[in-house]
């Protein structure tokens, strides 16, 4: 762990580059529109980004890694995701998860 | 966009009113960033952060994912720039969700304008784009409701770091937290055949380039390649250029 003022650069810099694509597009597009093939490839941003960070830590492990089917991680994942389909809730999705989790390990 | 429709409500939205809507229609998101910021509250505070620490980070940053990598990151002895690198690449989804956003607030003061920028998360987004598609919405209340669910996140997280102390490491599946929150915002983003199939081809990806590459490279770049491929796939499916009307459908 860094020092305090390290620390607070750190979280400076996070919000900065946090806050320019959340701000960039609302300044920018007040008065134009994003031509349609980067809209379409922006839409698919979020499912694959969320794929691509979540996939990874349920069927690997290890430094450097390697494939591990074995893992609570993933046995948990299979309920969590068919309750987080079923009824949409966040907070319902990651208490159950985190239950599970904390009965299996 | 100054018609009747839009002024009429306008008026009908003064602050005291706008805030109490705004409010109201966040009360999924409380219930959902409650537990999930004091989760992050207790891994900061496992990691070596103080309460106002962790406090401050919620309030500069304010985004869920991005700060539960920060922490972990920071607790694995990572350096700056690759924090801030990440940070920067996991947010970047919100470029879609500020250009999503940004015809409902046309006319809109640049200083609000930033300040609701600043607001925007995958949770907010969601919940203001779907109001403002239904009609009867105004930046006000979509600003308070931005603003009332910050507020909420910086308080959970505080309170998580503070009561972290009390909690033993591992209780309650607290690592848990973040793969669960990931797996339900994933199943919002599967709104049809087109991201459930970029979704499992970036997922797919990201595990193949992960097992080859140290750090965490594989998730942009299965990311950019996976979206690529969808809105590619998208194009050939309507032939062509496509239907702008179609293009312009955002969630």
């Amino acid at each position: 762990m860094s020092g305090g003022s390290d620390y607070t650069l750190i979280v400076l810099g996070m919000g900065a580059v946090t806050f320019l694509p959340r701000w960039v597009p609302l300044f920018a597009l007040s008065r134009r529109r994003l031509p349609d093939w980067i809209l379409d490839w922006l839409d698919l941003i979020p499912a694959a980004v969320l794929s691509a960070l979540v996939l990874p830590a349920l069927v690997t492990s290890g430094e450097p890694r390697h494939l591990d089917l074995l893992r609570p991680e993933l046995g948990v994942a299979i309920p969590t995701f068919l309750f987080a389909l079923k009824t949409r809730s966040l907070g319902g999705s990651v208490l159950l998860g985190m239950g599970l989790y904390w009965l299996l390990s | 966009m100054t018609s009747p429709e839009q002024t009429a409500p306008a008026r009908g939205y003064d602050w005291p009113r706008a805030l109490r809507a705004g409010a109201g229609a966040a009360w999924p998101i409380f219930l959902g960033y409650l537990p999930i910021g004091a989760a992050l509250g207790v891994l900061a505070q496992k990691s070596g952060l103080r309460p106002f620490e962790a406090g401050l980070m919620s309030l500069l940053v304010f985004a869920g994912s991005a700060q539960f990598i920060a922490v972990s990151m920071l607790a694995a002895g990572a350096g700056a720039s690759a924090v801030v690198a990440t940070t920067f690449v996991v947010n970047l989804r919100h470029l879609l969700m500020s250009s999503a956003l940004a015809p409902h607030l046309r006319g809109v003061g640049h200083g609000w304008l930033a300040l609701f920028a600043y607001g925007i998360t995958d949770e907010s987004f969601a919940v203001n784009h779907a109001r403002f598609s239904r009609g009867g919405w105004h930046w006000r209340p979509a600003l308070a409701l931005n603003q009332s669910a910050c507020l909420v996140w910086v308080a959970a997280t505080m309170a998580g770091a503070w009561a972290g102390r009390f909690i033993p490491p591992g209780a309650f599946g607290i690592d848990y937290a973040l793969i669960a929150m990931f797996l339900c915002l994933l199943v919002f983003q599967l709104r049809g055949r087109r991201h459930a199939i970029t979704a499992a081809v970036s997922g797919l990806l990201a595990v193949a380039l992960s097992l080859v590459l140290p750090g965490n490279a594989h998730i942009i770049l299965a990311t950019v390649l996976a979206a690529t491929f969808g809105s590619l796939a998208l194009r050939r499916a309507r032939g062509g250029r496509g239907g702008p009307k179609e293009g312009a459908r955002i969630p």
